[in-house]
């Protein structure tokens, strides 16, 4: 049943990304307007509770969103099955994971 | 065929297996003439080493498909008239299928994926009992009535991108004959039948590229069937059923 599973898991993390990507560009148009720095950003964003969960949730479905895909490409093109395209895709999900929380941590923490 | 055999078209053929090479013959361009009159009259008078499949010549049982102009078609009622181009045509064995000779495929791993994919009915009444009245208005009978008229002529599982990556894809044909058995109320084998289309092999690898609805000849679209797999292999899943 993995390939339901992970059907089901693409979809839910899509519906999850798509508004915090329409979010996350009409607020980088948004704040460019006038042009800002990157001191202006941090100022905004650390100690913010709100933009840590916003775009800590957006790295999670991105964790699980592109490996999925990535794992029909590695198997459709370069003919990778079973186990070793399950488990190069959990360390692909799991890089994206550390960096992106990473990223997260960095611009929130004070 | 019509009187007009002044006109002639340039007829490319692939003769061989996997690997082979293409024949060029010169063949009459006559009125309502089709590429299985053209592939017979190749056989009958300039080759008759020439080896092909056809049944019924009339579009219902499913044996003449052939790759035309690299299209997968239904030969008996491909007019030439509508494929021709600067006056050449070429036919070929269907694609994601072994070449048995020229333009004979060996069809047994499309037919075993319609098993692998629950493929058959089973019913639950004997001759003994009264017959299990099915109401034609019915959403799950309309979604059946969609898919049922398939011929088995395997032009969607050539036409098939997925098929040509994973040979393992059981491949819209049988998908889609899944999902019209899986909207048949008589039917007891639904977990079953769920169960062997949610594999990697199954509906969840198609990309909904939809080449098999462009190209299926009676007009059916197996990638909506296979959309409907799966809807339903999921809630399935999600409710427990697919243990």
């Amino acid at each position: 049943m993995t390939s339901a599973w992970l059907y089901i898991l693409q979809r839910a993390s899509a519906m999850i990304m798509a508004p915090l990507v329409i979010a996350h560009l009409l607020l980088i148009i948004y704040a460019m307007r006038g042009g800002i720095t990157a001191g202006e950003i941090l100022s905004r964003t650390q100690g913010s509770v709100g933009w840590a969960v916003f775009y800590s949730l957006f790295v999670v479905s991105a964790a699980i969103h592109a490996p999925i895909g990535v794992r029909n490409v590695l198997a459709e093109m370069a003919g990778l099955k079973g186990r070793t395209v399950d488990l190069a895709i959990a360390g692909f999900g799991l890089l994206l994971l550390i960096i992106g929380l990473r990223a997260v941590y960095g611009v929130v923490a004070t | 065929m019509g009187e007009n055999t002044a006109k002639t078209m340039k007829v490319k053929v692939w003769r061989g297996k996997d690997s082979g090479d293409w024949q060029h013959y010169e063949v009459p361009h006559r009125a309502s003439q089709t590429i299985l009159d053209v592939v017979t009259y190749i056989q009958r008078h300039l080759d008759d080493t020439l080896s092909y499949r056809f049944a019924c010549r009339v579009g219902m049982c499913g044996s003449c498909a052939m790759t035309v102009n690299g299209k997968p078609r239904w030969t008996c009622r491909t007019h030439v008239s509508r494929v021709v181009e600067d006056g050449e045509v070429s036919i070929a064995p269907l694609r994601n299928m072994p070449v048995i000779k020229d333009l004979a495929c060996d069809m047994t791993e499309f037919f075993a994926k319609w098993q692998r994919a629950e493929g058959k009915f089973n019913g639950t009444r004997t001759r003994h009992e009264k017959m299990n009245p099915v109401d034609p208005t019915s959403t799950a009978r309309q979604a059946a009535s969609a898919g049922i008229e398939c011929i088995n002529c395997a032009v969607c599982y050539s036409a098939c991108d997925v098929v040509s990556w994973n040979s393992e894809y059981l491949g819209p044909a049988a998908l889609n004959r899944a999902w019209t058995l899986l909207n048949d109320e008589r039917d007891d084998s639904q977990t079953e039948r769920l169960k062997a289309v949610a594999t990697d092999a199954g509906c969840h690898s198609c990309h909904s590229q939809g080449s098999c609805a462009v190209h299926c000849p009676v007009g059916l679209n197996p990638s909506l069937s296979i959309a409907g797999l799966k809807r339903e292999s999921a809630k399935a899943l999600l409710q427990g059923k697919l243990k």
